[in-house]
C-alpha cells in the first residue's frame, strides 16, 4: 500500500515536471480560485482552470451565443469574488445587464465597453488586458487572428489578467493562441419535480481544444449559483412527509 | 502695488477689420452704412475717406455728394463687440486681465507685467507694433487710472505714457469731452466757455455739483483715482491655470511636450496640496500669428497624475499645427472635484491604486473611442424592459434602488423587437410553434405570461404578454404578445434569449 502511494507521487511529480517543460506556467501561485467547474476542471493541466489566460469561445446562432456568455457570466462571478472588476468590450451587445443577477454578478460592477469597429474591440481588449488591477477582460468579436491572439497572450503573460475572447459567427475556426476554445449550446431544461414550465438553464460544454489538457463535452445545469452536471437520472428531490409536519403542529 | 493701466484706441476698426479681410478696400475710400430713421447713416469711416471729410454719423448721400465714388458697405451689426473679444482674448498674452470698452476701445490691467518687456515704453510699443501688422490703427496710452488712460489715449498729443501720480496735470490740456461725460454735459461746459478740464478741475465740488450733476464728479474722481472704477475681464482667468511663455516659438512636437509636461507639473502639485483632482483640461497654444490653438483632455476620475494626463495629451499633440511656432502655452481646467477617499467605496474590497489604474486605463480608451462608449448600468425603476436599466456615465455613483431579482429576465436582450410568425391554441396561452428567421420552433415548455404595461406617462401603447418558452432543442426565448386577442389579431415578437 505504502509502495503504491509512493508510486503515485513520483508520477506525480514526473507529471509536474513534463508540464513545466511543455511550457505550463503556474499563474498566481498560492492564491487558488476555486471555478466551480466539478468534472470539466479535470481536462485541464494539474487539474486548475488556468487562470491568467486567454479562453476562446465560439458561438454560432444567437441562442448559441447566449448559452456562451452565460457560462462566461458563469466564470466571471467566480472571479469577481475577490477584488474583482470586469471589463466586457464588445462590438454588437445584446447582454442585457440586469440578467446577470442571476449568476450572481451585480451589473453595477461590471463596465461595458461599446464599440463600433472590430479594430478598436481588439485595441481595447489588448490595453485592458495589458492592466494588471482587472481580474477579468471579456471581448465579443468575430475575427481574431493568429498574429493579434499572440498580442494578446503576451499581454496577458505579464499581467496575469484573465481573458474570454467571445468569438461570434467567425468566418472560420482558425488557430489562435489559446489555452483553450470551448463551444457551449443550449440543452432542454428540465423543472423540478416535473412541474409545467423552464428549469434553470442547461449546457452542453464542450471543451475541443485544450493546452496539454484532456477535451471533452460535459452536460451540465447552472443552478444555485454554481455548475453541476447532469446525472444519468432525473433528479429526485426527497419531499417532506406530510404526517412528520402534521404530528409537529 | 499702485495700479497701472492702457487703453487702447481702435479709431477705425470696423474699417480696419474689413480691409483685412478684403484687401482691395486697403486702397480706396469706403464707409460702412446702417439704416437710421428712414435714411443711410455714415457707422464707420476708414483713414482715406475721412481725408475727404467724410465723419460717422453724415448722411451717406452727402458724403456722396463730397466724394461721389465712394463705396458704400452694409454696417454688421454687433460685429465691434465680437471683434473687440476676440482681440481682448488675443490681448491676454500680454496681461491675464484685459477688458473690451465698447464701442471702439480695451482696457488692459497692465500692473505688474510690463517689466517683462523691460518697462512700459517697450511693452506698450510692442502691443502697438503687433497690432499694426494685423492692420489695425490704434492708440495707447498708459496711465494710473482707466479714465485718464482713456482721455490721453484718445485726446493727447504726445506723450501717451503718463508717469505714476501726473494723471491729473496731464489731464489739464484736454477737452471736457475726454472726461466720457454725456453730450448735454459737455456743451453746457463749453458754452460756459471751460474749454479744457483744467479751467474747472479745480473749482469747489459743491458748485460743479449744483449746475453739472454728480456724473462730472464721479468722472473726475474715476481721473484722478480718488473713486474705483472696475473692469469686467472678458475672460475671467480661470481659478485653475498655468502658463508658460516661451522666449522662441516653439515649432516641435518635442518642445510641446516638455512644455506640457512643465505646466502639467505645476498644476499637478498645486491639486495634490488641496486634495483635488481634475476631471478636464485644456492646451491652449497661442500662435505667432494670432490664432489660437486647443487640444482637450477628460477623464473618468479625478487625476492629478502626471504622468497619466501627459500620455492623454500626447495622443492629441500631434494635432497642433504650429506653423510658425508657439509664443505662449496655457493649460487650464474647468471642473475640478475633490479625490475623497470614500469613492472607492464601490469597490470596497479594491485597493487604490487599482482603482487608479483602471481610472486610467478608462481614460486612455475614452481618449480613443469617445466617453459614450464606456457604460455602468444601475437600476431604473421602470418594468418596460428598455426603461428597466439607465446608464451611468460616472464610475463610483451607485443604485438607488435595488435590482429585482425576482423576474426572469434574458441574458441577450434585442434592441428591437423581432416580428414573428406563430400557431396559438386559445387566447393568453403561449405558442405552440412559432417561426422565427425562417425555422419552425416547436414549443415545449413555457412559463408566463408576465404582463407588462405600457407607461401611459412616458409613452402611448399596448401592453405586452411576456413568455419563456423552450423549444424542441432546448432553446430558450423571450416571447411577448402586443395587445389582446380582444382588438383583432395580436402580433408576436421575439425580445431576448435566455441562457
Amino acid at each position: 500500500m505504502k509502495g503504491l502511494a509512493e508510486k503515485k507521487e513520483i508520477i506525480q511529480k514526473l507529471q509536474n515536471q513534463i508540464l513545466t517543460l511543455q511550457g505550463l506556467r503556474k499563474g498566481n501561485s498560492g492564491s487558488y480560485t476555486d471555478m466551480g467547474l466539478g468534472p470539466i476542471a479535470n481536462a485541464f493541466p494539474d487539474n486548475t482552470f488556468p487562470l491568467g489566460a486567454i479562453h476562446e469561445f465560439i458561438s454560432s446562432a444567437s441562442e448559441d451565443a447566449t448559452a456562451t456568455n452565460g457560462f462566461i457570466s458563469g466564470l466571471l462571478s467566480k472571479l469577481m469574488l475577490k477584488n474583482g472588476i470586469c471589463l466586457w468590450i464588445s462590438n454588437k451587445r445584446t447582454l442585457f445587464p440586469p440578467a446577470l443577477n442571476l449568476f450572481g454578478i451585480e451589473p453595477e460592477r461590471i463596465i461595458f465597453i461599446d464599440l463600433h469597429r472590430e479594430k478598436d474591440v481588439l485595441w481595447a481588449v489588448e490595453e485592458a488586458l495589458k492592466c494588471n488591477s482587472l481580474a477579468v477582460v471579456v471581448g465579443e468579436l468575430k475575427e481574431l487572428d493568429f498574429a493579434q491572439s499572440r498580442r494578446l497572450q503576451l499581454a496577458v503573460e505579464k499581467s496575469k489578467v484573465t481573458g474570454f475572447i467571445h468569438r461570434h459567427q467567425p468566418g472560420k475556426e482558425n488557430p489562435v493562441t489559446c489555452v483553450s476554445r470551448w463551444k457551449i449550446s443550449p440543452l432542454p431544461s428540465v423543472s423540478a419535480d416535473g412541474m409545467p414550465g423552464l428549469g434553470f438553464p442547461r449546457w452542453q460544454v464542450e471543451l475541443s481544444k485544450v493546452r496539454n489538457g484532456q477535451p471533452g463535452i460535459w452536460r451540465v445545469e447552472w443552478a444555485g449559483g454554481k455548475l453541476r452536471s447532469i446525472p444519468r437520472k432525473p433528479i429526485l428531490i426527497s419531499k417532506p412527509s406530510i404526517s412528520k409536519i402534521a404530528s409537529y403542529a | 502695488m499702485p495700479k497701472r493701466y492702457a487703453s487702447i484706441w481702435f479709431y477705425h476698426l470696423l474699417t480696419d477689420w474689413m480691409a483685412r479681410h478684403q484687401p482691395d478696400l486697403r486702397a480706396i475710400p469706403f464707409v460702412l452704412s446702417a439704416a437710421d430713421h428712414g435714411r443711410m447713416v455714415v457707422k464707420a469711416v476708414n483713414d482715406l475717406a475721412q481725408e475727404k471729410g467724410i465723419f460717422p454719423g453724415m448722411v451717406v448721400a452727402d458724403c456722396r455728394a463730397i466724394f461721389p465714388d465712394l463705396r458704400v458697405i452694409d454696417y454688421p451689426p454687433q460685429q465691434a463687440e465680437k471683434l473687440l473679444n476676440a482681440l481682448a482674448e488675443w490681448c491676454i498674452r500680454f496681461t491675464p486681465i484685459a477688458a473690451i470698452d465698447l464701442p471702439d476701445g480695451l482696457v488692459l490691467d497692465i500692473s505688474g507685467c510690463t517689466h517683462l518687456w523691460k518697462g512700459e515704453k517697450p511693452y506698450r510699443d510692442e502691443i502697438q507694433n503687433r497690432l499694426r501688422q494685423f492692420g489695425y490703427q490704434v492708440n495707447i496710452a498708459v496711465a494710473d487710472t482707466i479714465a485718464s488712460a482713456w482721455a490721453v489715449c484718445r485726446y493727447g498729443k504726445s506723450n501717451l505714457i503718463v508717469e505714476p501720480g501726473e494723471q491729473v496735470s496731464a489731464l489739464l490740456s484736454l477737452p471736457p469731452s475726454a472726461l466720457r461725460l454725456e453730450q448735454s454735459i459737455v456743451e453746457k461746459l463749453e458754452k460756459l466757455g471751460l474749454q479744457h478740464i483744467g479751467s474747472f478741475i479745480n473749482m469747489p465740488q459743491t458748485a460743479l455739483r449744483r449746475r453739472f450733476g454728480m456724473t462730472l464728479l464721479h468722472r473726475l474722481g474715476q481721473a484722478r483715482g480718488s473713486e474705483i472704477e472696475l473692469l469686467e475681464p472678458v475672460q475671467p482667468p480661470a481659478p485653475y491655470e498655468e502658463r508658460l511663455p516661451c522666449m522662441e516659438p516653439i515649432r516641435t512636437a518635442t518642445g510641446i511636450e516638455i512644455a506640457l509636461q512643465q505646466l502639467l507639473e505645476t498644476l499637478c502639485r498645486r491639486l495634490a496640496k488641496e486634495g483635488n483632482g481634475l476631471r478636464n483640461c485644456t492646451l491652449n497654444c497661442y500662435r505667432v500669428d494670432g490664432n489660437i490653438q486647443k487640444i482637450q483632455i477628460g477623464t473618468n476620475r479625478p487625476s492629478r497624475s502626471t504622468a497619466h494626463l501627459f500620455k492623454l495629451f500626447q495622443i492629441k499633440v500631434s494635432q497642433l499645427e504650429p506653423a510658425l511656432g508657439f509664443e505662449l502655452f496655457v493649460l487650464q481646467s474647468t471642473i475640478i472635484e475633490e479625490i475623497s477617499m470614500e469613492q472607492e467605496a464601490l469597490w470596497a474590497e479594491s485597493n487604490n491604486d487599482d482603482i487608479e489604474a483602471i481610472g486610467e486605463l478608462l481614460d486612455k480608451i475614452s481618449g480613443k473611442v469617445g466617453q459614450q462608449s464606456i457604460r455602468r448600468y444601475l437600476p431604473a425603476e421602470h418594468y418596460w424592459p428598455e426603461r428597466s436599466i439607465k446608464t451611468s456615465t460616472s464610475l463610483v455613483e451607485k443604485a438607488t434602488t435595488a435590482w429585482r431579482k425576482d423576474l426572469p429576465r434574458p441574458l441577450h436582450l434585442l434592441s428591437r423587437p423581432q416580428l414573428i410568425e406563430v400557431t396559438v391554441p386559445i387566447p393568453d396561452y403561449p405558442p405552440m410553434l412559432f417561426r422565427y428567421r425562417g425555422t419552425i420552433h416547436e414549443v415545449k415548455k413555457a412559463d408566463g405570461p408576465e404582463r407588462i404595461e405600457q407607461e401611459w406617462w412616458i409613452e402611448e401603447g399596448l401592453f405586452r404578454d411576456y413568455y419563456c418558452v423552450e423549444d424542441q432543442d432546448g432553446k430558450r426565448y423571450w416571447l411577448f404578445r402586443l395587445g389582446s386577442y380582444h382588438t383583432g389579431e395580436p402580433k408576436w415578437f421575439v425580445h431576448g434569449f435566455f441562457a
